[in-house]
């Protein structure tokens, strides 16, 4: 019963979206009060409707209801609690439901926290968000309904993917997925403002703190899915320009462009047209990324069992939101005004020049994914590009972009001087250029690539902190005063840029100084690599609650000190019966140790591969650092509505005092 | 280029995609068309399943058209294959090589006598070099030969009925009234 | 000197008690070459796989190959062309450039330069404009207001 109860209220969710999508949307265009009030509590319903019928779908996950097709092929009996709920995003039908109520908590958040935004336009973006919501609902009730029942039922199921049964499961699709769908906010407040022709500063400042938002999630959703892949698949690799890592890397480098422009459009009022063309394509490559995963069209680890229907559908509703999007900007965006007038050489023109960078890195990808369909469409047969080709185009194309994010945030807005810079600057790029020389020769490998990748981390280090004391200079307040007087915002800056270049140390230094060994091992062998001893102690059996292993123990000692042991097991699942391989990590600062076992060999011997992966955990550190720099920019006072009302009426009261 | 007609690239570039992406919808990107089609044959002598002291080469079936399928008594997909295989030699029509892939002399021979052998010759394959030269990557896969021994077509997992009658049986004919 | 003898032949003796593990693979050269080569090459089973992390059996088999090959002294390329006559180009994970990939190789960077010539072209257009329409006084107030609505 549950599950007609969930599919139902999976029915109301579609007739409300609808109701959001029409009137708030119409009455907006007549001017009609009424129904643009209903924008608000229909978007409460669309997401009680939704998250009720969720619930639905993990009731039937916990109480093994194997009588639900998408419950009976995606967990079983013996999958712990947490990843049968986990398993509730394993599959198509269920992840799109999950897609559909991230969908639902970010719209039923902008009518929450836009208070302050003109009637005609909060109906207008929560009628966008609503129409979104139509064709994800629509698709899961016509091609993909995860309540659909299996007549007759099995006794147990089929068990969820063991790639999947692990705890980044658990976090790492939600997150993602609150950041992919995140941008549907900016995308809905562009829309609204190009239906509404309110395309003004104002608009940038209230899309800024959403788009913000959903980047930290995004960022942290990559991030996780990379740690996930680096534990998971056994053999350390952290980023395999997969399409679909490709299909969540392309929003993030819009994403990416996006926040920085907008930040133009709010202070200065320019790049209007070129940041509601950013917006845009931010979501619309979310939805790219969707499809790409659904339709089977590209092959892909995460790819998910395909139908061409569905690949029509989804096509046809990116053609109808992308493309509906795409001509009512260019119908749009030749009347938006320019903006505030700048040299050659200014803040606004390096942001410019940071974002044409962005926005060529993401196409690169873009075409880098894509490019094997195109050629399999024109008949050329099939190719494929893979991860040296990314490398080798990626790399100097993002070179200049972090050269340049040492000098934007120093320029002066409208009207900097190069030579001035220059000036400033040149002990920092003195400094970055020696210890990218220096460090490299005395870690004992100088190649071009490590140099540069280190001289890119040290420019921007160096150049942030030459910021940070100039901005914090000149005041004979302490210290903790000055750091305090300066927006949050700005600080969150400086923490996101500076989590880049950690990024960018940790995977210089992986590339250029990783070390591996394959070995064979009895009991007792020592093998050696890094300076470490790594002593085999043998395999022992053990059982899981789903699986069988053998686990192998290395103690590892340097100078004859015992550092850790590694347990790495190599586990066969019993239901879907596919081997895995649990790769045993000591994580460090430092350096990472990685052991997986492989093959037993003859005579009671295994074969083992050791890692030895210095600095790898900066990436992921790096990656923190940036979502954590997002949220600080995010508990900016400007954000914080009331505290600055606040502020002002103190403000207020202090001049009239003095 | 006037700002009306520069705000339509990206809308213009979207159609394009959306373009290719709807063929790729009707394309199989797992499956990897051969370059050998076109190309001679390679030349093999591997031993005779039912009688692995005598060798075979495809140089002796120069003349005639033929057919070579790579098989496996551990495939799974081979069993669904393999019926319609046995109906087609029953025609007499065209000789099948098999090239048993990757197996061991028991099992092979203990398949062929519960399914029925269709095969004029089977070789065995025991290393896989000789499927590596094929350019096979998952058994079953099939390759039609012509008289020059030229590969002229590959079929890429099982022989399906509509594929023997749309396509593998026409070629065939016209192959063998060349 | 006898002692030295001696300490030698324990210091052996200890080496050989140490039971060292034994590489897998004996010619490190060759291994290198390997690695370096199944790294960007694609396993046609598993196809999100790259040779060197697929242990799929053609996976397996292939490795063979290349490490016959590279124990009698072939070059990478003579290797890879090897696998592309058999399995087409599909088994490349860096695109050979030719006439059908050099929008693939070289699009990248042809959008980068039209990109930079566009945002010149943009800059210097805008450093003539003689129109400046920063945000007004008026705007600024007006979005101070609409936001301080809320309190």
């Amino acid at each position: 019963m549950i599950p007609e109860i969930g599919h139902f209220a999976l029915i109301l969710a579609l007739l409300v979206a609808i109701m959001l999508g029409s009137f708030p949307i119409i009455g907006a265009a007549r001017g009609n009060a009424v129904w643009m009030g209903f924008a608000r509590p229909l978007a409460h319903v669309h997401f009680y409707l939704i998250a009720f019928s969720f619930i639905c779908l993990a009731y039937a996950f916990a109480a093994m209801d194997y009588s639900v097709a998408y419950v009976a092929n995606n967990s079983n009996s013996q999958l712990p609690l947490q990843f049968r709920i986990a398993a509730v995003w394993g599959g198509h039908e269920g992840s799109l439901l999950l897609w559909a109520l991230i969908l639902s908590i970010w719209t039923v958040a902008v009518s929450l926290f836009s208070k302050h935004i003109p009637d005609d336009m909060r109906a207008r973006i929560l009628g966008v968000m609503g129409l979104v919501s139509v064709g994800f609902l629509l698709f899961m009730l016509m091609a993909s309904n995860p309540f659909e029942r299996l007549i007759p039922a099995v006794l147990d199921g089929r068990d969820l993917n063991p790639l999947l049964q692990d705890p980044g499961m658990i976090f790492h699709p939600p997150m993602l997925y609150m950041g992919y769908v995140g941008f549907s906010v900016a995308f809905a407040f562009a829309i609204a403002a190009l239906l509404g022709g309110q395309l003004d500063a104002a608009w940038a400042r209230w899309s800024r703190p959403w788009t913000t938002l959903a980047w930290v999630f995004l960022t942290l959703g990559i991030m996780l899915g990379s740690n996930w892949a680096y534990y998971e698949l056994g053999w350390g690799g952290w980023w395999f320009w997969d399409a679909v890592e490709n299909a969540s890397f392309m929003p993030w480098l819009v994403g990416t462009a996006l926040i920085h422009s907008l930040a133009v459009t709010e202070k200065r009022g320019s790049f209007k047209a070129w940041t509601v063309l950013l917006a845009i394509c931010a979501f619309s490559l979310s939805l790219l990324g969707t499809f790409l995963v659904r339709s089977g069209i590209i092959t892909s680890v995460h790819a998910f069992a395909t139908d061409p229907r569905r690949g029509v559908f989804i096509l046809a509703f990116l053609v109808i939101v992308i493309g509906g999007s795409l001509a009512l900007f260019a119908w749009r965006a030749p009347a938006i005004g320019r903006g505030g007038k700048f040299n050659v050489v200014s803040r606004e023109s390096f942001l410019l020049a940071n974002n044409v960078l962005l926005a060529v890195a993401a196409l690169s990808v873009l075409i880098g994914t894509l490019y094997p369909l195109f050629l399999d469409a024109l008949g050329f047969g099939k190719i494929s590009v893979g991860p040296p080709y990314f490398d080798a185009v990626f790399a100097p194309l993002m070179a200049p972009a972090l050269f340049l994010m040492g000098i934007g945030p120093i320029a002066r807005w409208k009207n900097a001087s190069l030579p001035e810079l220059a000036k400033r600057l040149r002990w920092a790029f003195g400094i970055s250029i020696a210890t990218a020389i220096i460090l490299p020769l005395i870690l004992g490998n100088l190649t071009p690539m490590i140099g540069l990748g280190l001289f890119l981390a040290f420019w921007i280090i160096v150049t942030t902190v030459y910021m940070v004391s100039q901005r914090l200079r000149d005041s004979d307040q302490a210290l903790l005063t000055r750091i305090k007087a300066v927006p949050r915002s700005w600080w969150g800056m400086v923490i996101a840029h500076l989590g880049i270049a950690v990024f960018t140390i940790g995977v210089t230094i992986v590339k250029g100084f990783e070390s591996e060994i394959a070995v064979r091992m009895v009991p007792g062998d020592v093998a050696h690599l890094a300076g470490f001893d790594f002593t085999f102690e043998g395999v022992k059996e053990i059982t899981g609650p789903n699986y069988s292993a053998s686990k192998g123990q290395l103690r590892v000692t340097k100078n004859g000190v015992e550092r850790t042991v590694l347990s790495s097991e190599k586990r066969l699942y019993t239901v879907t019966n596919m081997p895995m391989t649990e790769a045993g990590i000591s994580p460090a600062f430092i350096h990472d140790l990685y052991a997986s076992l492989g093959e037993p060999l003859s005579d009671g011997a295994w074969s083992v591969r050791i890692y030895h992966k210095p600095m790898v955990e900066w990436i992921w550190f790096g990656c923190i650092m940036m979502g954590f720099g997002g949220l600080l920019a995010l508990s900016d006072k400007r954000y914080r509505i009331k505290k600055r009302a606040k502020n002002l009426a103190e403000i207020n009261l202090s001049k009239v005092e003095s | 280029m006037n700002r009306g007609m520069r705000a339509l690239i990206p809308l213009a570039v979207f159609l394009v995609v959306v373009g290719f992406l709807f063929k790729g919808l009707f394309l199989n990107p797992k499956e990897v068309p051969s370059p050998l089609v076109g190309k001679p044959a390679p030349q093999f002598s591997l031993p005779r399943l039912d009688n692995p002291e005598t060798v075979f080469s495809p140089k002796e079936m120069l003349g005639q058209v033929w057919m070579l399928n790579a098989w496996a008594s551990w495939c799974p997909s081979c069993v669904e294959e393999h019926p319609i295989l046995v109906s087609l030699a029953k025609t007499g029509l065209v000789p099948l090589i098999g090239l048993d892939y990757k197996d061991t002399q028991l099992e092979a021979q203990q398949w062929l006598e519960k399914g029925g052998n269709p095969y004029a010759v089977t070789v065995m394959d025991a290393d896989g070099r000789v499927g590596i030269d094929y350019g096979v990557y998952g058994v079953p896969e099939t390759y039609v030969i012509d008289k020059a021994g030229v590969i002229v077509y590959k079929q890429i997992g099982p022989v399906t009925v509509e594929a023997l009658r749309d396509t593998i049986i026409p070629l065939v004919k016209k192959l063998q009234s060349q | 000197m006898f002692r030295l003898i001696v300490a030698c032949f324990m210091m052996q003796v200890t080496c050989v008690w140490a039971e060292e593990a034994q590489p897998l693979q004996a010619d490190l050269a060759v291994e290198m070459q390997v690695q370096r080569l199944s790294e960007e090459l694609r396993c046609l089973v598993c196809q999100n796989q790259t040779l060197a992390d697929s242990h799929s059996d053609l996976a397996l088999d292939l490795k063979r190959e290349v490490r016959e090959m590279a124990t009698k002294g072939m070059t990478d390329e003579a290797i890879v062309d090897y696998l592309v006559a058999r399995y087409g180009d599909f088994v490349r994970y860096r695109p050979a450039l030719k006439s059908s990939t050099v929008l693939l190789w070289f699009g990248p960077f042809a959008l980068l330069l039209a990109g930079g010539i566009g945002l010149f072209i943009q800059l210097r257009r805008r450093q003539a404009m003689t129109t400046d329409e920063p945000l007004s006084a008026e705007e600024a107030r007006k979005v101070d207001e609409l936001l301080d609505k809320e309190s």
